[in-house]
């Protein structure tokens, strides 16, 4: 069975329609690319797979391991594994990083059935995984994102992700931001993460990123619709020719 | 489920100490003149100066209640109180001598509230005075205390114990006459509690005060004072809960704090009085006046206050700071959520050279809740080198509450640093969609949201009390879902 | 002269509405800490315009220099032709004396003046309105760009008996026009006198209006002034209130946004020198979602002089979307000086954005004492902070003949003492 499924989806925001017709499957283990010049759609994507309230399905079926994921609650969502990489993480003052992701982990793990970690073994867990994508412990004391960096905010996503350890990854526009070095400390983090049972979803605008990940497969998001797909060879091709001769035909 | 629908619930949070214990009670008839006064007075076996202190301030108060004095400024609205309508004393039956003697109605009423009087139970390294309804009803920890010469009891019995300090003190931060609800209480004062320390001594556990209101019609008018003498130290906890009733009922408490040279004293409250339901009837009037005097070189006196109780709050606890080097912090978080209203704030009054004080404020308004910052920070022209940093911030849940900040700066000095800064926001859509993408659920997100608002202020309550109050404030978020 | 019946009726309502309040008390909370028992005391006589001593020179002197702009002169609250000067070439703006106004076209304000000023609980807009007179109205047409300031200059020229006068001020900014209007405040001789003006002020559907009170009276005198101002959908309204002169100033700003997307800035300058009291209250209303307020006062308080900032903002229910920002910093020169400031907020809408801060502090040694390590000397330095302090406030003036004038006069005021 497809990790997930999305068929026929249409979506919008506020009053505009942003998603008109998006079929897309995900196996387990595969790493998808979403391209595509800014307002194709590429983070409403992301908003729908993760629940946010303010964009709304109007029509088609997202199947999460064949479950209808848009009856869920954002909560649930992220109980069942959809892990999502926010493009812009906020910033929540007075609550710890590490008090934060412990909560949340094990409203996951509760949720599995599993046995909740106390506060030892959650933070020797937390420190184990903090060196993988070369977090500050200090970091992890202050409060969620405030005074980070754009890039220390990113490596926090990875980070929750490395803790959490989702079934589904969207990563949206992670590498917006980043230097080089960031940038690789990112993609290994997430390359880490790459195995047969999770799927990724990397949304991202330039091609520099999958040069770190690299995916299975790339599609083209212009107008609101997949308009085309193929292997790595074609970001490369979309950082020669731009998105003008696709989205022309979209448009 | 939007934000909303949890800021909803969050305002039409449940009490959870509305219960109403079956004693045996006794009490005086609604009214108030001499004869109220004098059988108070005649209860506690008053010496005559204190009962002629009393019936001074009942003239005066009568005074008062005629001119139409009443407190208007607040942004508080209430019907007009009957202060005739009354009862001024209502205590249990039973006079005890021990603790042994407590009734066990009584004793369960403390467990309920989780705070356990028997000797066995005792919370480890609290020492407790219970007061119920007019009387202190028990006081633990007294033998281990009076090894160190602290004197902790009820206000009763300080005044046969130690009248000469009882006499000093009282009064002498806050004057009977200071302010209308003050007035009342000097005449009328029932009990509350009284602490000394000595010069030097450093106060070896937390000292507490529970106070309870069970009676029905009854007002409660408790009267505490501590006083550390110089070089010594004392954290005192004070906690507040009263039965779910339709009818409003009144408290209205004086307390004082007197600091000498290099003496400390940490004041925590957590207020949680039944705050009325969610239509707003019924629920306690909390109309405080709290005062603190740094008299002596380099003293210092801290209020912690976490509010979440009460229809309506009416309380600004205070500091004089008269000594040079001496300094004076407010930290309060106050919540209102159904028909709540609070006006709570502080006074920092810069006297001597080289003061300071620190105001940290945090307001939350929820359902209909109206809550107000009002502080007063004075600069005396003698007051060189004083300094000040205020700080105060409201969140709001919801959009039919109100977040107000009345802040006067007054500066006489032209060596002082005022700064002050406030702002409102709300829990920002992003920051709970952040949560609950990681799996918290939406009240949870809420509630830690808010802990983390307050954060400020709770690292300065004592152990024990950081988590009640935390707790606290997360009850009112229990069983919102659904 | 005769005015029109519902002028007259105005002037009866005022009256009646003086009578019944009184001047206020500092039991009042909005007068606490301003005392104007004195101005009650007084026995105060009206003024039948100008003298005859006033001339183009003399104007000259006083005003700030009278650069290349449309000029109209009041002297002692009535209008002065000769003095006024309407620069051709600009005709779009219409600058009209209140009085001539109500004489030639009786009808044409019926329910515009007073519109926004209710002397309900305002005393002294109530007298203001009872003395209804003269004063000027300010027409900018729609769409209309004009880029010199209208330079309006109110004259006291006091008798040997205490002297009052009740300047009206009438501002429209036409929708989607751009203008500025400085009102001018200055004084001819030392004889007491009192200035009590009233400013409406309506900027309709995105309009942008600048709009300068420069007050640099004589110290033998009082300055009480009011101004209402309505910003409308989309409208923006910068307002600067500059307080540099007589013995006691106490000034009322209210602004309402009553349209989405308006905007208001207010910028104040205050400066106390000797025993000058100044009294600056705001009032910014947030009455519709989407409106966005700045608010930044500054003050200068040297000698025995006493400051009070008072600045309220309120954001009703629904009015959400609400962004507003205030700030009041003071600097305290001398023992004696005073300052009490009272920022506050009334919120009562949740999704908004809103913060207030107010300091009080000194010149910062380490600033002075950098400067004098550089070899300036140490009043030149103070000057040199002290214009700094302030440039924040009034760089922001659209103009800057007048923003170095007001930072010129603040010095020279300071340096020159009681």
């Amino acid at each position: 069975m497809a990790l997930l499924e999305i068929s026929g989806l249409h979506a919008t925001a506020g009053d505009t329609e942003i998603l008109r017709g998006i079929d897309l499957t995900l196996q387990p283990g595969e790493v998808h690319a979403i391209m595509g010049p800014n307002g194709s759609g590429k983070s409403t994507l992301a908003n729908v797979l993760s629940g946010r309230p303010g964009v709304e399905v109007t029509a088609g079926t997202v199947l999460f391991e064949g479950r209808d994921l848009v009856e869920m609650e954002p909560e649930e969502r992220a109980r069942e594994g959809v892990f999502l990489a926010f493009q812009y993480p906020v910033e929540i003052p007075g609550v710890s990083n590490l008090y934060f992701l412990k909560a949340a982990l094990n409203a996951r793990l509760k949720h599995q059935g599993k046995p909740e970690l106390d506060a030892i073994d959650f933070l020797e867990l937390a420190r184990e995984k903090m060196k993988t994508v070369e977090m500050d412990e200090a970091l992890m004391h202050r409060s969620i994102n405030e005074g980070f960096s754009g890039g220390e905010k990113k490596r926090n996503e990875i980070f929750q992700m490395t803790m959490l350890e989702p079934r589904l990854a969207v990563l949206d526009e992670t590498d917006s931001g980043l230097d080089i070095d960031a940038l690789r400390i990112v993609s290994g983090g997430v390359n880490s993460l790459r195995s047969a049972e999770r799927s990724m979803l990397v949304i991202t605008h330039y091609q520099r990123l999958l040069e770190h990940i690299v995916p299975d497969v790339v599609h083209v998001l212009a107008g609101g619709r997949i308009v085309k797909s193929g292997g790595k060879e074609l970001a490369l091709e979309l950082e020669e020719r731009g998105y003008g001769w696709l989205t022309e035909d979209a448009a | 489920m939007s934000s909303e629908h949890t800021a909803e619930s969050f305002a039409e949070r449940e009490y959870e100490y509305g219960f109403v214990t079956d004693i045996e009670q006794e009490s005086l008839p609604p009214g108030l003149n001499e004869d109220t006064v004098r059988f108070i007075s005649a209860q506690k076996d008053e010496p005559e100066w204190l009962l002629e202190w009393r019936l001074k301030a009942l003239h005066r108060f009568l005074e008062m209640a005629k001119e139409d004095v009443e407190p208007s400024w607040a942004m508080v609205d209430y019907p007009k109180i009957d202060y005739q309508a009354i009862s001024y004393w209502a205590a249990p039956k039973k006079k005890l001598d021990s603790l042994d003697e407590v009734d066990p109605e009584l004793l369960e009423t403390y467990d309920k509230l989780g705070i356990p009087l028997e000797e066995q139970k005792h919370l480890a390294g609290v020492a407790v005075d219970a007061v119920f309804d007019s009387v202190s009803v028990a006081t633990t920890f007294k033998a281990e205390l009076e090894k160190h010469g602290i004197v902790f009891c009820s206000f009763s019995e300080a005044v046969q114990r130690c009248p000469d300090i009882v006499r000093k003190y009282l009064g002498s931060v806050v004057p009977a006459g200071d302010n209308f609800f003050a007035c009342l209480n000097s005449a009328v004062f029932s009990d509350g509690s009284f602490a000394y320390i000595p010069p030097g001594v450093r106060c070896p556990m937390e000292l507490s005060t529970y106070f309870r209101i069970n009676a029905a019609n009854t007002g409660q008018f408790e009267r505490t004072l501590l006083v550390a003498d110089e070089g010594a130290y004392v954290s005192y906890l004070e906690g507040c809960t009263a039965p779910m009733r339709d009818e409003n009922q009144l408290h209205a408490a004086v307390v004082e704090l007197v600091a000498l040279d290099d003496a400390e004293i940490k004041y925590s409250t957590v207020q949680n009085w039944y705050p009325g339901d969610k239509d707003g009837k019924g629920g306690i009037y909390n109309f405080v006046t709290k005062r603190g005097a740094c008299r002596g070189k380099r003293s210092k006196i801290s209020w912690t206050q976490v509010e979440t109780g009460s229809a309506i709050t009416w309380k600004y606890p205070s500091c004089l700071l008269q000594g040079d080097d001496s300094v004076g912090e407010f930290y309060s978080v106050a919540l209102t959520a159904n028909r709540q209203q609070a006006d709570t704030g502080t006074k920092m009054i810069h006297i001597g050279r080289n003061t300071s004080s620190t105001i940290i404020s945090k307001g939350i308004s929820a359902g209909h809740g109206q809550n107000t910052y009002r502080g007063l920070v004075r600069v005396q022209p003698k007051a060189a080198g004083a300094r000040n940093y205020s700080q105060c911030d409201s969140l709001l849940l919801g959009d039919e509450c109100g977040a107000h900040t009345f802040p006067y700066l007054e500066v006489k000095n032209p060596t002082a640093t005022v700064e002050h800064e406030a702002t409102t926001s709300k829990i920002g859509e992003d920051q709970l969609f952040y949560c609950r993408q990681r799996g918290i659920s939406e009240e949870d997100a809420v509630s830690m949201i808010v802990n983390g608002f307050c954060k400020d202020v709770l690292r300065e309550l004592p152990m024990e009390f950081a988590v009640e109050a935390q707790k606290l404030l997360g009850i009112s978020l229990e069983g919102s879902v659904g | 002269m005769s005015l029109p019946g519902w002028a007259e009726d105005l002037r009866r309502e005022g009256a009646e509405q003086l009578n019944e309040l009184g001047l206020p008390t500092t039991r009042m909370e909005d007068w606490r800490y301003t005392n104007v028992s004195a101005i009650g005391k007084t026995r105060w006589t009206g003024s039948d315009g100008r003298g005859d001593d006033v001339s183009r020179e003399e104007l000259e002197r006083l005003c700030f220099p009278v650069f290349a702009c449309h000029l109209f002169v009041f002297v002692n609250g009535v209008f002065a032709a000769d003095l006024s000067t309407l620069r051709a070439g600009s005709p779009q703006a219409e600058v009209r004396s209140l009085a001539r106004l109500l004489e030639e076209e009786p009808d044409s304000l019926r329910g515009v003046l007073g519109a926004q000023a209710s002397p309900k609980e305002a005393a002294f807009t109530a007298w203001n309105q009872q003395e209804l007179r003269d004063g000027a109205v300010v027409r900018i047409p729609e769409r209309a760009d004009i880029e010199e300031p209208i330079h309006l200059v109110f004259l006291s020229e006091p008798g040997t008996e205490p002297t009052a006068t009740h300047p009206r001020v009438l501002v429209l900014a036409g929708s989607r026009s751009r203008a500025s209007v400085v009102e001018d405040y200055v004084t001819l001789g030392d004889g007491t006198f009192l200035t009590n003006a009233v400013s409406e002020v309506v900027v309709e559907p995105d309009a942008e209006l600048e709009h300068v009170r420069f007050q640099r009276e004589a110290v033998t005198g009082h300055h009480v002034s009011s101004l209402h101002a309505r910003v409308e959908r989309g409208g923006r309204l910068a307002c600067h209130s500059i307080s540099l002169g007589a013995a006691l100033t106490r000034n009322d700003a209210r602004t309402t946004l009553l349209g989405e997307g308006a905007e208001a800035s207010l910028y104040g300058i205050y400066l106390g020198t000797g025993r000058r009291h100044i009294d600056n209250h705001t009032t910014i209303d947030h009455a519709v979602p989407h409106t966005t307020s700045r608010e930044l006062y500054k003050g200068v308080l040297d000698d025995h002089s006493h400051g009070v900032f008072h600045g309220r903002i309120i954001v009703r229910p629904d009015a959400q979307k609400t962004s507003a920002e205030q700030s009041n910093k003071n600097l305290l020169l001398a023992q004696g000086a005073q300052i009490d400031t009272k920022p506050q907020l009334e919120i009562r809408a949740d999704d908004v954005k809103c913060s207030h801060g107010s300091t009080i502090g000194q010149m910062d040694p380490d600033a002075l004492f950098y400067l004098r390590a550089r070899g300036i000397d140490g009043d030149e330095a103070r000057r040199l902070l002290t214009r700094a302090f302030v440039s924040e406030v009034s760089g922001a003036l659209r103009f800057e003949p007048l923003r170095d004038r007001v930072e010129e006069q603040l010095v020279e005021l300071l340096e020159e003492g009681a």
